[in-house]
């Protein structure tokens, strides 16, 4: 159905040559100006495209990507942020073509990058369901034939007249994920899109690709999920850096791709590689992680045995006084399970920041955790009643062995480990250093 | 069924600057996603509106009356023959409008549907032809006030009435390929976003619109013509008001060249870099 050769596609970027501009004088950074006009100038007149910046490198989205679906196979890809996913599936979906190589499509291609792409603010909730369904591909009777269908999936049968700015925001996406799980085409293109609307209504949405895939349709399937993606493809494809790494079954795909991203942690990648920029200026920043009494030793995150998880220390480097601070901490197995999600705040323990650097413990009861990959996500809000401004997201925190001789028996590699758990746990800061 | 699975193998290569063979066949499959495009338009252009469609009488209503008294009164321009001054100014303001509001929607509606473009694979040249439909619209309504303001005046028009839809089409054509060479361009240097709503206000001036083309004298009448928005307000009038404002035929001929030759320049362009569209936008 698919087939991909050399498939490569560049974007060109521009960098300003120097980092801060106070340190060009003022006749410096008007000679800059004027060539960078210049050279706008010349670009516009010879049809090249417009770029910000004093130097341009040409950047590689992704490369060398070879790959053959077949008919009715449902595809997964994984990979990190920025690893090629999404321009990936713009290329197949038609939106932007690409620098080298080709691919041939057999069947036609709907794609579903977003949920309620052209919904119009000003229309009513049926209205936009034809003008939904037009930009995806599907004409007027089609829609007519399943639009009660598409309206009970998204049960706002009582909205149907009321511009979907009055919708709520459930509403809106549960109408937009409507229109578009009707689609029918032989190939679907889907990005992320699933992780709408509450638990019911992603189970719902879930059943409906599985109905999707089950029907014979090819389906490739971007997604960060690693449960939704086992539950749903069969094979997985592993994007890194803009590279094919794997393109296999899909449970050896994800545990590669996993292992992969607690080497690279290990490598000395620096817990930076895990933040989220929510405010890159933030006042208060997360600097270390670890698990007290195992610090990481050299290039491998530590190993340790059932029970003993029982303290996490958290560096925290602080511009300002904070009163009272919320740390969060979400704790999970294999990059899927959550293992729990903890509130500093939860047993009413206070956080006082100083400026400078801030030791905080969370001691947790003893935990007993199966074995497997154990990543922490963290963040932390100025007041218990504020935004996070600061988040470190699945970073690698230890592996954990069971005692006992199940250990890799098939019994244990799928014996399900439960869910969220709320030990109490008990906060304080326990040193402080005001460089 | 649907024109999404027609039992046809369907087979399609993706690569690197590749024309595509089946592009028109696929525009013309996409019709029905233009028609939705374009009712889009015309039904959010007035929703929350006080005025609502009355916006489309308004407008054109105090511009001819500004311009009566303008150009009539003050400046003591003469009509074409004996029409009534706002007759002939309604006459010549009708393909204005549709010209100049066609022109800067269809310009801005690229960038307008950059969530669309950079999410949802259709041909491009849906977008800013569809805009052109919310100008007819416009269009049929002044066209409509224009009747009943005949009918205020006791004015008849003449069998080249009939001649009217031509000339709409005319007006549809040569707005058609400038809006597509801008809306294309558009896309990479936004500096047109500033020069259009400049170089309309400047067209306003350089076409006969709040007065009459036979104010020219005869030997510039041909240079005139060149612009080529003249010929179609000449033949708007001259659609209308019949042979009180005789067709000047080189200055209609020039505006049919320009225009196709407008369009096709237009359409090539726009063909040429709309594959990158979505990396641009």
């Amino acid at each position: 159905m698919i087939t991909i050769r050399e498939l490569g596609k560049s974007y060109l970027l521009g960098h300003q040559e120097s980092s801060s501009s106070l340190s060009m004088d003022l006749r410096e950074s008007f000679t800059a100006g004027i060539r960078r006009t210049a050279r706008n100038a010349w670009h516009a007149i010879s049809g090249r495209q417009l770029i910000q910046g004093d130097t341009i490198e040409e950047f590689w989205a992704i490369k060398d990507i070879n790959l053959d679906v077949n008919q009715g196979e449902v595809i997964g890809i994984i990979g990190r942020n920025g690893a090629g996913k999404s321009t990936l599936l713009k290329i197949l979906s038609r939106i932007t073509e690409p620098t080298l190589g080709y691919v041939t499509l057999r069947g036609r291609v709907a794609s579903l990058l977003e949920v309620g792409t052209g919904f119009h603010s000003e229309l009513t909730g049926r209205e936009n369901v034809f003008l939904n369904g037009a930009i995806l591909g599907m004409n007027r009777a089609e829609i007519r034939s399943k639009f009660d269908e598409i309206v009970e999936f998204a049960g706002v049968q009582r909205f149907l007249d009321t511009p979907v700015k009055r919708y709520s925001s459930g509403m809106y996406v549960r109408l937009a994920f409507a229109v578009a799980a009707h689609l029918e085409p032989e190939i679907l293109v889907v990005d992320e899109v699933l992780a709408v609307g509450d638990a019911d209504f992603q189970k719902k949405c879930l059943g409906k690709m599985q109905d999707v895939a089950a029907g014979g349709r090819t389906v490739l399937f971007v997604s960060h999920n690693m449960t939704t993606v086992r539950a749903l493809t069969q094979k997985c494809v592993w994007l890194k850096s803009g590279r094919l790494m794997a393109f296999e079954p899909t449970a050896q795909a994800i545990d590669r791709y996993l292992s992969d991203g607690l080497a690279e942690a290990t490598r000395g990648v620096s817990l930076d590689y895990f933040r989220r920029d929510l405010r890159p200026d933030s006042p208060v920043r997360i600097v270390e992680i670890a698990v007290s009494g195992h610090d990481k030793q050299g290039d491998k995150i530590p190993t340790i045995e059932d029970g003993e998880f029982r303290q996490v220390a958290i560096s925290i480097q602080s511009d300002i006084p904070v009163e009272s601070a919320k740390i969060s901490l979400l704790l999970k197995r294999d990059g899927e399970d959550t293992v729990c999600c903890l509130y500093s705040s939860d047993g009413g323990d206070v956080i006082r920041l100083s400026p400078g650097m801030n030791l905080v413990k969370c001691t947790l009861p003893r935990l007993h955790l199966p074995s497997g990959r154990f990543t922490i996500g963290m963040g932390v809000s100025p007041r218990t009643d504020s935004p996070i401004i600061d988040v470190i997201q699945d970073y690698p925190l230890f592996e954990s062995r069971l005692r006992g001789a199940e250990n890799g028996t098939l019994e244990y590699a799928t014996r399900p480990w439960g869910a969220v758990f709320l030990p109490d746990a008990r906060w304080e800061v326990v040193a402080h250093d005001s460089r | 069924m649907s024109s999404l699975h027609t039992n046809t193998p369907y087979e399609l290569t993706l690569a690197a600057g590749r024309v595509e063979k089946n592009y028109w066949r696929d525009l013309w499959r996409y019709r029905e996603l233009f028609q939705v495009l374009a009712w889009r338009d015309i039904s959010v252009r007035y929703k929350q509106t006080v005025a609502g469609v009355a916006w489309a009488l308004i407008r054109p209503f105090v511009t001819i009356a500004v311009l009566t008294v303008v150009f009539g009164k003050l400046a003591q321009l003469p009509s074409d023959g004996n029409t009534p001054y706002p007759l002939m100014v309604f006459a010549g303001m009708l393909p204005w409008m549709f010209l100049s509001s066609t022109l800067s929607d269809a310009s801005n509606s690229l960038i307008n549907s950059a969530n669309l473009i950079s999410k949802v694979y259709f041909p491009r040249l849906i977008v800013p032809a569809a805009t052109i439909c919310a100008g007819l619209i416009d269009l049929a309504i002044s066209f409509v006030a224009l009747l009943i303001l005949m009918a205020w005046y006791l004015y008849l028009p003449g069998p080249q009435i009939l001649l009217f839809p031509l000339f709409v089409l005319l007006a549809i054509v040569s707005t058609l390929g400038p809006s597509l060479w801008i809306s294309a361009v558009n896309v990479r240097y936004r500096d047109f976003r500033h020069l259009v709503p400049f170089a309309i206000q400047i067209g306003f001036y350089a076409s006969p619109v709040g007065f009459s083309s036979n104010v020219i004298p005869e030997q510039y009448r041909l240079w005139y013509s060149l612009n080529p928005i003249v010929g179609i307000i000449d033949g708007f009038r001259w659609c209308i008001l019949g042979n009180q404002s005789p067709l000047y035929f080189p200055g209609l001929l020039v505006s049919i060249t320009f225009s196709i030759l407008f369009l096709a320049l237009g359409i090539r362009r726009f063909r040429k870099v709309e594959r990158q569209f979505a990396d641009l936008i």
